[in-house]
């Protein structure tokens, strides 16, 4: 409540989101300077409780229903954990290559939807521009040829998902120490003929977010940004690795805080911190306290955290992309645009290598082990690690879960983006529309997912209330 | 010039895989804007309902105070509603929570776990909105016209569905699209 008088609070409401509604209070003092923005997430769910009692082998299904942008990876995080909890630490290379497939799959949909259908009409109309343009059907009024390439990229990891996976959302393949799906031979084909151009649009769509990017230079570079830390899953020699990995996390100056953390030591090196204001939850490198451990995932961390990439195409773009100019680490928060097409690229060349690769078709799909009492598994979702810890009791059934989604790491800095946003664009103005949609620049380019966290897809409505000192409304204004 | 039909979409407890099943449809999104016009949604940037829209979609149940007053206004802005997948019709995943008190469900969010920080609190600011004590599937709340059942319906079953409504029909889902799990 804001008691004190002639300052000010304006509420940026969101009432369509996905699993977790977000909304974004800003208070302004009496010359209207910003004093405080907040990013709240304002939905709670209870997979953490609710996930008790039931059958461990029923998780990988149910758990994914945290989120249908991007169930595949809570699906396999799931899976993964659960088949330490049967004694499996090693599935089958034909099962491991089938979930590595779907996963890229999943990288690919997800970042090609939000990049396109979401962040695109932003970058290519303007954060200024008419909000009834800014969405996909403004997109292919205007720009069409994009808007069906856009839909046939997704569509094509959409595809991946299905053929690996038995459907496109809410798959059931995998299953603790395995895999139930076999990939059919023709359907592989298929996906083989198509991928080459997939990969060549994809590509064109990358050459486009730089050629925004070096127009706008000094905002691309300025806009929301801030030096940080940032963690992500890497591979025992250091390349990208987006399904497995050990943990690393690099500082501001990009020296390495933590490496080769494995996925039973997580609760060495994180510790959570709960604010009243949000039911996202403020993650951080417990060695580093609240202030100073809080960090960056997701396609940013990636690229950042990674010493290489191991498919050509893909590392060729870090390179470009590291001598940009940005410097290094890379802070700038509109660069998570870039570098989520970069790993879509990566995803390709993986899918590509995959459906070449005869272990696919043949081998065990299933391996058996000595039944253990806890699973931990993480993967590097298209937001950024995603850790899942289960306990399960002799009875099969689930005694404990403890989840870390990849938004929830970003929760400070999301905050702090939209902080340094409103301090910068709204401090002693006229709240407009257009000014609003910078708020949701800033936050968009994290591609929250709040809740799972919740994930909008599209543009996420605003409502602005500005309000008297005692509460009272004193104007409404709307994006429409 | 003829007014095209108006669809409006919304989103309350769920996972948007409902939503993500409609983009399913490829390059049929190109066909579909030509046949209506996209009011409401979280897919674009349309905040109020200007006028009632002829076809609204709506995913999730209510979970909080501000899933029922969005449903409640969504309801009284669609001259025919439709309950898109299975939280929407029985509350989902979600309503598991239902079988458990909503204090132990918090408790154990923001109070227990490994990674907890003890001395932290649950979170409780007027910011945000209060939960309801179950998780409720649409029809408890507001009247629905058309149920489509799945976890999320398929691509195909939301073209039907929706095509047939443009076409003046009322949907009778032929078996191989009709799926409940």
């Amino acid at each position: 409540m804001d008691s004190v008088p002639h300052r000010r609070k304006i509420i940026i409401d969101p009432v369509t989101r996905v699993e977790g509604h977000g909304k974004v209070t800003i208070r302004l003092d009496e010359k209207g300077q910003v004093e405080q923005a907040r990013f709240h997430v304002v939905e709670f769910r209870g997979f953490e409780k609710f996930i008790q009692g039931r059958p461990f082998r029923e998780v990988p299904v149910v758990i994914q229903r945290l989120c249908g942008i991007c169930p595949v990876s809570h699906h396999l995080c799931a899976a993964k954990a659960m088949d330490k909890v049967i004694g499996v630490d090693r599935v089958p290379v034909r099962a491991d290559k089938m979930r590595r497939l779907m996963h890229h799959g999943q990288i690919l949909q997800s970042n090609a939807l939000h990049f396109f259908h979401l962040a695109s009409p932003d970058l290519l109309f303007g954060f200024d521009s008419p909000a009834a343009q800014r969405n996909i059907v403004g997109l292919a009024q205007r720009y069409p040829e994009l808007a069906k390439r856009a839909i046939l990229i997704r569509s094509f990891g959409q595809e991946v998902i299905a053929a690996t996976g038995g459907r496109k959302i809410h798959t059931n393949s995998a299953i603790p120490g395995g895999f139930n799906q076999q990939l059919d031979a023709s359907r592989r084909d298929e996906l083989r003929q198509k991928v080459d151009q997939i990969l060549g649009w994809t590509q064109e769509a990358l050459e486009l977010c730089q050629t925004i990017a070096r127009e706008d230079w000094k905002r691309h570079s300025e806009f929301g940004s801030f030096p940080s830390s940032y963690m992500s899953l890497v591979g025992t020699d250091g390349a990208m690795d987006l399904y497995d990995g050990w943990l690393r996390a690099i500082d501001r100056e990009g020296k390495i805080i933590f490496d080769g953390v494995k996925p039973e030591q997580y609760c060495d090196v994180l510790v959570e911190e709960v604010r009243s204001w949000s039911y996202m939850k403020f993650p951080h490198i417990r060695s580093l306290g609240k202030e100073e451990g809080w960090y960056r995932v997701g396609p940013l961390a990636q690229i950042n955290c990674c010493s290489h990439i191991a498919t050509p195409l893909a590392e060729q773009e870090r390179q470009r992309f590291l001598k940009a100019g940005w410097g290094y680490p890379v802070h700038a928060t509109l660069a998570y645009h870039w570098a989520r097409i970069i790993c879509m690229i990566h995803a390709l060349e993986v899918i590509h290598t995959f459906l070449n690769d005869a272990d696919l078709l043949q081998g065990e799909l299933v391996a058996k082990g000595i039944r253990r009492k806890e699973g931990i598994a993480w993967i590097e979702a298209p937001r950024g690690t995603l850790f899942h810890h289960y306990t399960v009791g002799e009875d099969d059934l689930v005694k404990s879960a403890n989840l870390i989604v990849s938004t929830t790491s970003n929760n400070e800095a999301l905050n702090r983006s939209v902080t340094k946003v409103a301090e910068d664009y709204l401090s002693g103005q006229e709240i407009t529309e257009g000014l609003l949609n910078h708020v949701e620049v800033a936050i968009r380019a994290y591609d929250p997912c709040l809740s799972c966290a919740t994930h909008a897809i599209g543009k996420m409505p605003l409502v602005a209330i500005l309000e008297g000192p005692d509460g009272q409304e004193l104007t409404r204004r709307y994006r429409v | 010039m003829v007014r095209k039909p108006k669809l409006a979409t919304c989103s309350l407890a769920g996972c948007f895989g409902c939503h993500m099943s409609l983009l399913d449809i490829d390059e049929k999104l190109l066909d579909l804007i030509e046949l209506i016009d996209l009011d409401k949604s979280p897919l674009n940037d349309k905040k109020e309902f200007d006028q009632i829209v002829d076809i609204g979609l709506v995913e999730g149940g209510c979970s909080s105070e501000h899933n029922v007053h969005v449903l409640k206004n969504f309801r009284k802005n669609c001259r025919i509603l439709v309950a898109v997948g299975a939280c929407a019709l029985t509350g989902g995943v979600p309503s598991f929570r239902n079988m458990i008190s909503l204090t132990s469900c918090l408790e154990e969010a923001y109070t227990q776990g490994p990674t907890h920080i003890s001395g932290g609190e649950i979170p409780d600011d007027p910011d945000l909105p209060r939960l309801l004590d179950r998780v409720y599937p649409c029809h408890e709340v507001v009247k629905i016209d058309h149920f489509l059942p799945g976890c999320p319906p398929s691509a195909d079953a939301i073209w039907f569905f929706v095509t047939e409504l443009l076409a003046g029909r009322s949907p009778r889902l032929p078996p191989s699209l009709l799926k409940y799990e």
